[in-house]
């Protein structure tokens, strides 16, 4: 989150969050920044592989991971001889030289977790070196004078270690992934900027009118004025379904803000705004969109629209970006082969250049 | 209609496509009357440039007649007889106000892609790959031009296409590698690659008020062309080291300006020729840059380095110490052709400059995969293709 809250503008903070307003997913929001300052000030000491709370928490268990390759990597690298006959090889020759390599790689992986804000990939790699541990502790039953209890006996740490590893670096990428959205995996959320040449009263207009969206916004078929501030948006979801949905507008500062979000009892719970500022040195006006999809049936749903479309970052990104060309140009830049304009590759069904 | 698809590598085909119809409103059809074969087509046509798909139309140098607009395209009506740059730009957005027109923000439906490898996106380009938009290209009877309002410059009636037709790439992008050099009186110019564009470059240079121009190719045709067309003196770096002579040239001081219009295909001889094209041929290094590294060597210290030449994506042993240590200046950029369109079709009108001095060879569009193998094999001393649907 720290890299986020220095694009945060103050009258952001004062919000506190996002502008969608009460409820359930303010609630959630303030959630997710929970868990990401959590991440952020991570304690740096030596920690259990236990949380406060009694579960599995691979934040924590990354720490003590860290802390131990770095004992590791300090005793393989220092004292080499030593390490290889507690373990059970000869002290010499070409283990030793293993046991310094393997010193040297346990200090990056050490140093990699504590330092990095998101540590999953040295969990990973450290995942990486246990199986290239056992495979050389394999290698080592071959030799002749080894000491086959200590062997074994080293053998089984490290393949326990390794469970620990892998569990870990597992829970951590699925955290990283979900940080774009709730700790929970069930909300797409998306930020994006653009820079357009155009006054903030035109771009204002445009926007306030939400019968535009379908022009730019590739996933919304169609949305329905039905009062001032009520409307009515039909989305065609990954995997061929159209959800229809009713926004109410919950925000509405002219030239400035606009912020909607879905009924309460929506399939979909969806909520945005889109902020104009101008941007500095008179170069024309800053939009700045937040986005917020909860699908019905959850993080598998969720996960699934993520794999099957784009992130809701580059949807946002190539929307956006169309918005611009309609703003500026009147028009959506389109080529024969990528009539959708969007970032993706072509799916089945639509012209590609190679058709022609 | 027919059009010269790319099919793969070293695989050219004219084709039966559909006709290209009004997509947008700022669009316009023409049906095209002469098209040409750049020598940045030879980079699609020898797989170096990524994104490309079976199928795609290529070419990029084109003209023709308008046959159809779209309803926001006021400057420009049924019958007019028109040159096309090959960058595709909105006319609107910040880039194109700055008269960075091949910077365009809006023209790219495929920006992604181009942001993926180069950072940020830039304008659409006919027929060159699908991370410039995948638009098809102009060697073919007809073609879509978007925002017709802002590119095509309207040609009188009485020039012939091949005084104009390179309006729409090479004179414009050999005039500006001069351009960049910002040359004063007294400047020697050298230029790498005395192709259609490096002529054009050196061409341009001496219009501009160079002193000397020197070329520098191995091809004899090329630098005869050069001495004769372009006023330039000659290295043939097959027979002198370019560096010696160059210095030799101007006493130890170096050119003034030094003009790439080579790109990521350069040649040179010895060693560094196999370690380059093994590292490209592993994906280790996508570009080959000697033509560049000799021109930053032996550029006068303070002097500017122009690039022209088309580059795709890294190179590497790139001499940063002599550029920083000696006050070098590096201007580069894909042609910015809407802005010199109007003042060099005066030149050409005035008779300054007749750029049909490239032309070899002359063919039917059907002819285009022979025209490319002939081009690529520098058969027949072969230096700018002019195909006529």
């Amino acid at each position: 989150m720290r890299r986020s809250r220095t694009h945060r503008s103050p009258e952001e903070d004062q919000e506190g969050g996002m502008a969608t307003q009460g409820g359930a997913r303010q609630h959630g929001s303030v959630v997710s920044m929970e868990a990401e300052r959590r991440r952020g000030d991570r304690p740096r000491g030596l920690s259990l592989l236990r949380s406060g709370d009694g579960g599995f928490d691979p934040e924590r268990v990354a720490n003590g991971l860290g802390w131990f390759s770095i004992g590791l990597g300090l005793a393989g690298v220092l004292a080499p001889a030593k390490l290889t006959r507690i373990i059970g090889l000869k002290g010499r020759g070409v283990s030793k030289v293993v046991a310094r390599v393997v010193g040297v790689r346990e200090l990056a992986a050490g140093i990699g977790i504590l330092t990095e804000p998101r540590p999953a990939r040295w969990v990973w790699s450290r995942v990486v070196g246990d199986v290239m541990d056992l495979a050389v502790l394999g290698i080592g039953f071959t030799g002749r004078r080894v000491r086959r209890g200590r062997l074994a006996l080293a053998t089984v740490a490290v393949a326990g270690v390794t469970v620990v590893d892998a569990v870990c670096a597992q829970q951590l990428t699925s955290l990283t992934r979900v940080s774009a959205g709730s700790p929970d995996g069930r909300t797409l959320r998306a930020r994006k900027r653009v820079i357009i040449d155009r006054p903030a009263d035109a771009l204002y207009r445009f926007w306030r009118d939400f019968s535009n969206m379908p022009r730019f916004m590739e996933r919304v078929e169609s949305v329905q004025t039905l009062d001032e501030r009520r409307s009515h948006w039909r989305v065609k979801a990954p995997g061929g379904i159209t959800l229809q949905w009713d926004s109410q507008v919950t925000d509405d500062r002219p030239n400035e803000v606009i912020a909607w979000r879905s009924l309460e009892g929506s399939p979909v719970q969806h909520s945005g705004v889109v902020r104009f500022e101008p941007a500095r040195g008179g170069r024309g006006t800053v939009v700045t969109v937040d986005m917020e999809y909860t699908p019905p049936g959850g993080a598998v749903t969720a996960a699934a629209a993520k794999l099957m479309g784009l992130t809701p970052e580059q949807q946002l990104q190539e929307d956006l970006r169309r918005f611009k060309q309609l703003m500026e140009t009147g028009e959506v830049a389109r080529s024969e082969s990528a009539l959708s304009g969007a970032g993706r590759p072509p799916q089945t069904g639509e012209p590609r250049g190679g058709t022609r | 209609m027919k059009a010269n698809c790319w099919l793969g590598k070293r695989r050219v085909e004219v084709q039966d496509v559909p006709d290209p119809k009004i997509l947008n409103n700022r669009d316009a059809i023409v049906k095209i009357t002469s098209t040409a074969i750049c020598g940045s087509d030879l980079h699609l046509y020898n797989g170096f440039v990524p994104t490309m798909k079976s199928g795609d139309i290529l070419g990029h140098e084109f003209m023709g007649e308008v046959v159809e607009t779209g309803s926001a395209v006021k400057n420009l009506k049924a019958g007019d007889r028109v040159v096309v740059p090959f960058p595709i730009a909105c006319g609107a957005c910040a880039q194109c106000r700055r008269g960075l027109f091949s910077t365009c923000e809006n023209t790219n439906p495929n920006a992604w892609m181009a942001e993926k490898l180069w950072g940020h996106s830039i304008a659409g380009v006919f027929g060159y790959s699908h991370m410039l938009g995948g638009y098809p290209g102009g060697q073919a009877e007809y073609a879509r031009v978007p925002f017709a309002d802002v590119g095509p410059i309207k040609i009188p009636a009485g020039i012939p296409d091949e005084k104009v037709l390179f309006l729409s790439d090479i004179y414009p992008t050999g005039y500006m590698g001069a351009d960049m050099c910002n040359i004063q009186p007294g400047d020697t110019i050298a230029v790498w690659g005395a192709g259609p564009v490096g002529l054009f470059a050196m061409k341009s240079a001496q219009l501009l008020g160079a002193e000397r121009v020197i070329a520098i190719d191995r091809f004899p045709y090329r630098l005869r062309l050069a001495r004769e067309r372009a006023g330039a003196e000659v290295i043939n770096y097959e027979e002198a080291d370019v560096y010696d002579v160059l210095l030799d040239m101007t006493a130890g001081r170096g050119p003034d300006a030094c003009i790439d219009a080579v790109g990521l295909e350069s040649h040179v001889f010895g060693p560094l020729y196999a370690y380059d094209r093994a590292k490209q041929a592993v994906g280790l290094e996508s570009d080959r840059p000697y033509a560049l590294r000799q021109a930053i060597m032996a550029c006068r210290s303070g002097g500017t380095v122009s690039v022209i030449g088309v580059y795709g994506g890294f190179i590497d042993k790139f001499p940063m110490g002599a550029v920083m240590n000696r006050s070098l200046t590096i201007k580069t950029g894909q042609c910015h052709v809407q802005r010199y369109m109007k003042p060099l079709l005066e030149r050409i009108e005035k008779g300054e400059i007749d750029p049909s001095f490239v032309i070899t060879h002359r063919m039917r569009l059907d002819e285009a995969p022979r025209g490319f193998d002939m081009f690529t094999n520098k058969e027949d001393d072969c230096l700018k293709i002019v195909l006529t649907p």
